[in-house]
This record gives structure tokens, sequence and C-alpha cells, in this order.
């Protein structure tokens, strides 16, 4: 018959056996330690022959659940624990053990028979790892923890697959040399819980203003769709003032300008807040390390005259907190200090528009009562804010330009002009006027303000 | 012709250096400290006189040793084991005396106040940096800062009635030393550092040798005005704390001063009352005039101070775990 001409024949490798007779173990040590057993050949075999006894295999030959402890056990070292989990496999019928104990049990072939079968290679291409004596000793270590079973997953992958997996994900994530990226960031991680950063005299703290550059940039290009026009008048080195329309309730403006003139200059920009900014808790304390300052004329003159940007937003609460009707109608500029400021210091002035921050939390109604009492400027009500209660913090999603305009050069004035108000006031007006006009162009550029 | 300096206070650590080092100067006759205490350690070559300078003995030392320099150094924060109404009376009445003597004696030819630079108070109202022209923006309620600003105040009284007297006051940031006694120093001390949630005040200290050195200069050289000292740069208190190995406690800024002073009791430490503010806003100062007009440029920063100081001092708790720089 078929199959007995099979058991005698030289059909299969040397070593293996067949479908129905264990290999010899004369066969086994011709065919040299690595040779993989004889599943894969029964169960191709199997599904022609069923009323045989060895078509009791193919029910068991999910030959990935014995795959795992076996094969790094390939050392022959290891037969035990193979052979432990082989009898203590819960979910295999009883009735099947004892027809493979005494396959599996016959030698070390008991570890090594998986070594192949866990990704149906053919059995004619047998692994060729070189098994090194960390593997042999976390894989003793893994069968020696847990059942096999739990090892590996369902489908079959072996762990080591999925390690592989892993690395490779990583590579494609953060390139090839994500051991290095790795350690950098674990060390710059160090370096800040140990202290070992520096600020300067402001405050300002430059991996924290990376940090928020970088938590802000999807909310300005995604949400905002952010349009910078201009970027060339802002100075590459030395001082300037920028200065900008105000509004919007929240300062979300002051955020996207800073993170527009970081992001196209490379430079910080020193933003200067009232003081009700360095009062609230966290809000403070973010605000200097982002490098923002008092909107006072000793820090102006201070940063101005050591060659920084410093932004400012003249309108102050008025601009911020004014009704959703009078949007893009600038208010008061101050009382011109800014411009004596950026005098003293002999730097140019960029007025900045700000088209879209108007729009984010379309301010209808305030309650001053309330407001007074906590210490606020406004207390601002938007059609979500309190209705929708955290929800309605969620600005909307209007379409923004910012444009940097030509700058106003200060420094073409005698040197006591800073003390000349109506100079100071004309000045203050050219800045306020070159705005408002910029405003109503872009709002003709931008059309729909969400769409 | 040498001086004959007057140092008050001088059974203070602080003091009681800066005599021994005024005392070792050529340009220094004879260094008299006086305090109610007599100071622990070696004197040097200082002449020690026991007199409380909240009564008019102070005029008669002056007139005795015909002193020409005062060296006032009695204005300290409360300690607590001397009590908070000792303080005020030592610096402000002390101050007084200390003032009406110098009017009164025909030899004293110089003033140096050691001020501070809780003159500035703290508040979130304050520039990034004061110059010697600003004040206190948010005003000061009470404790230290207003002691010493009513001690300026009589100084500046004083310069205004003997115009001819050379008045320097040198507005000193907080000095952190192990050894000196300092709030920042014993707030330091504690294993857990209480502080205000969100915010992350910027501080700054100043090294002993800077403050002895200025000292001495004020006394050797002649230099009018007001000056503040201290160590460039600043430090945050999150970096401070981290660097120490000690973590802070956040407390809520809503009586932040009581929460604080509980947890350091518990702690068996020490907390002074005039650092509540300073821990929720920070200072820090501007010393250009130092450096253009005193002519004096301090050797370390701010942060070699800290340094410095860190190296002398127990880690704290993640300092033990091998936590920190």
């Amino acid at each position: 018959m078929n199959d007995d001409r099979r058991t005698i024949g030289t059909s299969g490798t040397a070593g293996r056996g067949n479908r129905s007779t264990p290999p010899s173990a004369a066969a086994r040590s011709l065919a040299g330690g690595r040779a993989a057993p004889k599943k894969p050949v029964t169960k191709a075999k199997a599904a022609a022959k069923p009323d045989k006894p060895a078509a009791k295999n193919p029910p068991r030959a999910t030959p990935a659940k014995e795959a795992k402890p076996a094969k790094p056990a390939g050392v022959s070292a290891e037969p035990k624990p193979a052979k432990s989990t082989a009898g203590s496999r819960p979910k295999q019928p009883a009735a099947k053990n004892p027809s493979r104990a005494p396959r599996a049990g016959g030698a070390s072939a008991g570890a090594r028979k998986t070594a192949a079968s866990g990704t149906g290679r053919p059995p004619g291409q047998p692994r060729l790892r070189a098994v090194t004596d960390e593997d042999a000793a976390a894989a003793a270590a893994a069968a020696m923890a847990k059942d096999n079973s739990s090892s590996i997953i369902p489908g079959g992958i072996p762990l080591d697959d999925i390690v592989l997996a892993v690395i490779q994900a990583a590579q494609r994530v953060l390139g090839t040399d994500w051991e290095s990226k790795l350690a950098a960031f674990v060390a710059g991680l160090r370096r800040r819980l140990t202290g070992d950063f520096e600020v300067d005299e402001f405050g300002l703290d430059p991996q924290i203003t990376d940090l928020v550059t970088a938590a802000v940039e999807p909310l300005a290009e995604k949400w905002f769709r952010l349009e910078v026009r201009g970027i060339e008048n802002i100075p590459a080195e030395g001082g300037a003032l920028l200065v900008a329309n105000h509004s919007g309730t929240i300062p979300i403006d002051g955020i996207i300008t800073s993170y527009a003139v970081h992001k196209y200059t490379g430079r910080n920009l020193r933003p200067l807040g009232a003081d009700l900014v360095f009062a609230l808790p966290f809000v403070g304390q973010v605000a200097r390390k982002v490098g923002a300052t008092l909107a006072c004329t000793a820090d102006a003159e201070r940063l101005l005259t050591t060659g920084e940007l410093a932004g400012v937003w003249p309108e102050g609460f008025k601009g911020i907190g004014k009704p959703y009707a009078e949007r893009y109608k600038l208010q008061r500029f101050g009382r011109g200090g800014f411009v004596s400021s950026a005098m003293r210091a002999g730097v140019p002035i960029v007025p900045v528009s700000i088209v879209g921050a108007e729009e984010i939390y379309p301010l209808v109604g305030n309650v001053p009562s309330l407001a007074r009492l906590l210490g606020l400027p406004y207390l601002p009500i938007t059609p979500f804010f309190p209705l929708l209660g955290p929800l309605g913090l969620i600005p909307l999603p209007s379409k923004w330009i910012i444009e940097f305009g030509e700058p106003v050069r200060t420094d073409a004035y005698e040197p006591d002009a800073a003390d000349d108000p109506m100079l100071l006031f004309n000045v203050t007006d050219q800045v306020r006027e070159t705005i408002q006009q910029t405003l109503y162009k872009l709002l003709v550029d931008r059309g729909s303000a969400f769409f | 012709m040498g001086r004959v300096v007057l140092v008050t206070g001088v059974a203070g650590e602080f003091a009681s250096r800066v005599s021994r080092a005024l005392s070792e100067q050529p340009g220094v006759e004879r260094v008299v400290g006086v305090d109610t205490r007599p100071p622990v350690g070696d004197h040097g070559g200082i002449k020690f006189v026991r007199a409380d300078i909240r009564t008019p003995v102070v005029g008669k030392v002056m007139a005795v040793e015909d002193i020409d320099v005062v060296v006032h150094l009695d204005v300290n924060p409360s300690e607590q084991s001397r009590g908070r109404s000792g303080a005020k009376e030592r610096n402000v009445i002390g101050t007084m005396q200390v003032l009406a003597a110098a009017q009164r004696s025909e030899s004293v030819r110089k003033l140096v106040l050691w001020s501070s630079t809780a003159v500035y108070g703290t508040s979130p109202k304050d520039p990034a940096l004061f110059t010697e022209a600003d004040n206190a923006r948010g005003g000061t309620k009470s404790g230290f800062p207003k002691d010493i600003i009513e001690v300026e105040g009589y100084v500046r009284g004083y310069s205004r009635r003997r115009p001819e007297v050379i008045v320097t006051t040198l507005r000193a940031a907080q000095i952190l030393h192990p050894e000196i006694p300092a709030p920042l120093r014993n707030y330091f001390a504690n294993p857990l550092l209480p502080a205000a949630l969100g915010f992350d005040p910027r501080l700054q200290f100043l090294h002993l040798e800077d403050a002895i050195s200025v000292v001495t200069e004020s006394v050797l050289h002649d230099r009018w005005g007001t000056f503040n000292v201290a160590g460039p740069g600043v430090m945050l208190l999150s970096q401070v704390s981290r660097r120490l190995g000690k973590p802070t406690i956040p407390l809520l800024p809503i009586g932040f001063s009581a929460a604080s002073s509980r947890a350091v009791r518990m702690m068996g430490g020490e907390i002074s009352p005039d650092l509540y503010r300073l821990l929720t806003h920070g200072r820090a100062v501007d010393i250009t005039a130092l450096r253009d007009i005193f002519g004096y440029e301090p050797k370390y920063s701010t942060e070699e101070t800290f340094e410095e100081f860190r190296a002398a001092v127990r880690p704290g708790p993640l300092g033990v775990l091998g936590l920190t720089k």
C-alpha cells in the first residue's frame, strides 16, 4: 500500500520519520541536532487519509501552540520544560496525549520538533538562527514561568517576531537612529527632572518655549489655518517692537503671534502682558517661562535695548474684551507708552494686524458685577461658554491671517523725542491707522470667517 | 590715618565675619563691634562693646571711640528664636537711635546701611528686574519688608540733615551660605519644600564673599548712593528644589502661608513669614548700578552661589536616591 511503502522508503527527510513512525534515535543523530520533526509532513498528508490512526494529528497540528517554548530550547539541555508543557496542555483532548507522549518523550526531539512549525516553514529548510546563551536563558525562564500558550499570541506569532516588529516600527517612526534619539530624550528628561537647565533673568526657559511652540502648532495650522504675511518685516537681528491689535476674549492671539514669529524667524517673541497674567496661577508661570514679562516701560526698554523682539498689544483689556458687534474696530492704543519705549531704545515698530482672533470666542455678554467680585476686568458670556460648560472653552475654528507690516523707524528722531507727547501721539496714531487699514484689507482677502 | 569703624549687630554671623574682614584691611585702624550679646568664636581684631542700639548708649560709644564710619548691619528679618516684635524694635528703633547718635557725632563721615531687596516687595505687578529707582508696587503689608522701608526712610532723612556724610545703602539679596542665617537658607533646610501651586518664583542669591567685599569696598572707598547687590542671573524655585533633591509640596496659593507654616512645623523646620510672598511671585534685581557706578563685579552668579551651597548641605530625599544632577 501506499502507506506501507512510505514507511520503508526515503520519502521525507532523514531523521524525521514519517507520519506513523517515530524516527529512530540513530536516524535523528544522523540527521543532526537541528532536524525538525515530522509534524508538517503528516499534516499535509492527513487530509487525504482521515481513516488512519495517524489522522489524529490534524486537529492537534495547530503547531503554533507548541512552537514557543520548544524552539529556543533547541539547545538540548532543555527537554524538560517542553515535555512538561506538552503534558499539561489543557486544550488538547486527553486521548491525544498518549500517542504524542512517546514521540515527544523519545528524546530531546520533543524540544526540537516544532522549531520550524510555528511559521509553517517547509521542513526541508530548518530555521537557521544562532541561538545565543541569552536567548536560551530567556526562553528557559519564560518556559518555566508560565504555560507556553500564554507566551504566544493565538495567531501563532512567536514572541521574538513581535519584538522584531516593535523594533522595526520604532525604526520606521523615529528613524534608524531611534536608539540614540530615545537616549537623548531620556537624557533631556533627566536634565529637566534634576534641575539642570538655565533660564534668563526674565525667566525664559528655551526648552519650555520649544515645547509650547510644538503644542500650539496643530492649533494654529490645523484649527485656525493660520496664514502669515510679511514675515520679512521682522528684523533678523536686533530689537524691534511688534505692536498688534488685541481681540478674542482670551489672549490666544498673543500665543499664536509668538508661535508664528518663532516658526518663521526662529526668534523668541517676548510678549508684554498685563499684571493679571502674572497673578494667575499656572498661567503666569508658563507666561514667564515662554518669555513674557510685565507690560511696563522698564521691562520693555530692557528687552529692546538688549536686542530682543518685544510684542505689545496696546489696546489691552479694552480690545480683548470688546463685544462681538465691535469686532475689528481698534480701541484706544493705550497712552502711547510703547512708542516712547521704542524711541528710547531706537528700535523700529512693526505693526501687526491679526485677523481671526475676534471670532474664536464671540463675546455677546458680560457680567460686570461678578467680574468685579472676582477681580477680573470682565466676565465673558459667549454663545457657548457658560451654556456648554467646559465645551464652551473650545475656540471656534476661524480662519486666521497675521500680517507683519512695514516697520516704522524711530531711530531718525531726536534723542529727546521720547519726551515730546505730541510726537508720541502722532506716531501712535500712525501705527494704529496702519493696523486698522490692514485689518480691513485682510478681512476682504479672507472672505468667510470660518470656511 | 586709619579709619575707626563701628559695626552694629556684631554678634550676628554675617556681621562678625564682616568685622573680622574689615579689621584686616590696612586702611582700617580699629573695628568696634556693638551688640547685646558677645559674638561667638574668634573676635579677631575687633573691639567688642556690649551695648543695646535701642538705647542712647550707642551715642556714647561713638563719642568715646571717635568713630569715622558706621556700618549698620543690625537690620535683619526676625528669627524664630528671637521673636517678631523684638526684630521690629531692633530694626526700626535701633536704626533711629544709631542715626540720632550719628547725627550728633562730629566724627562720623560715612554711614553704610546693609539693607535688603525686600524693600521692593513682591507682587505680580513687579517688573522683571528692579532698579534702585523702583519701589514696592504691590505695597508691603507687614514684617521685615515694612521695617526695611521705614529704616531706609530714616536713613534718607539723616542724609538730608547731614549732607556731608557719605551714605551708602546696599540693598542685598539674601546671602546663601550654610552658616549665615537667612530665611531662604532656613527654608531650604526642610526636607520637603512647601510651594505655591501654579507659581514658580524667580530667586536671586548673594555669595558671602561678594557680600563682605561690597561692605569692605564701601568702607574703604566713597560710594554715594543706593545699590542693589545680588548674584547675576536668576534661578527658579522648581530648579532649586530639583537640584537640592527636595520635592516641593504644592499648596493652594490661597491660605498658602498658614498651610506652609503648618507643613514646615510638622517637619520640625522653620519658615519665615516674610517668605510667603517671595515664594509666590519671586523677585530679581538689576545690578547694573553696582557694576557701573559702584564699580564692583560680583565674583559669583546666583547659580554658582547656589551650587556652592548645595555642595555644602545634605542632599534631599531625592538626592539620596541619586536623582539629582
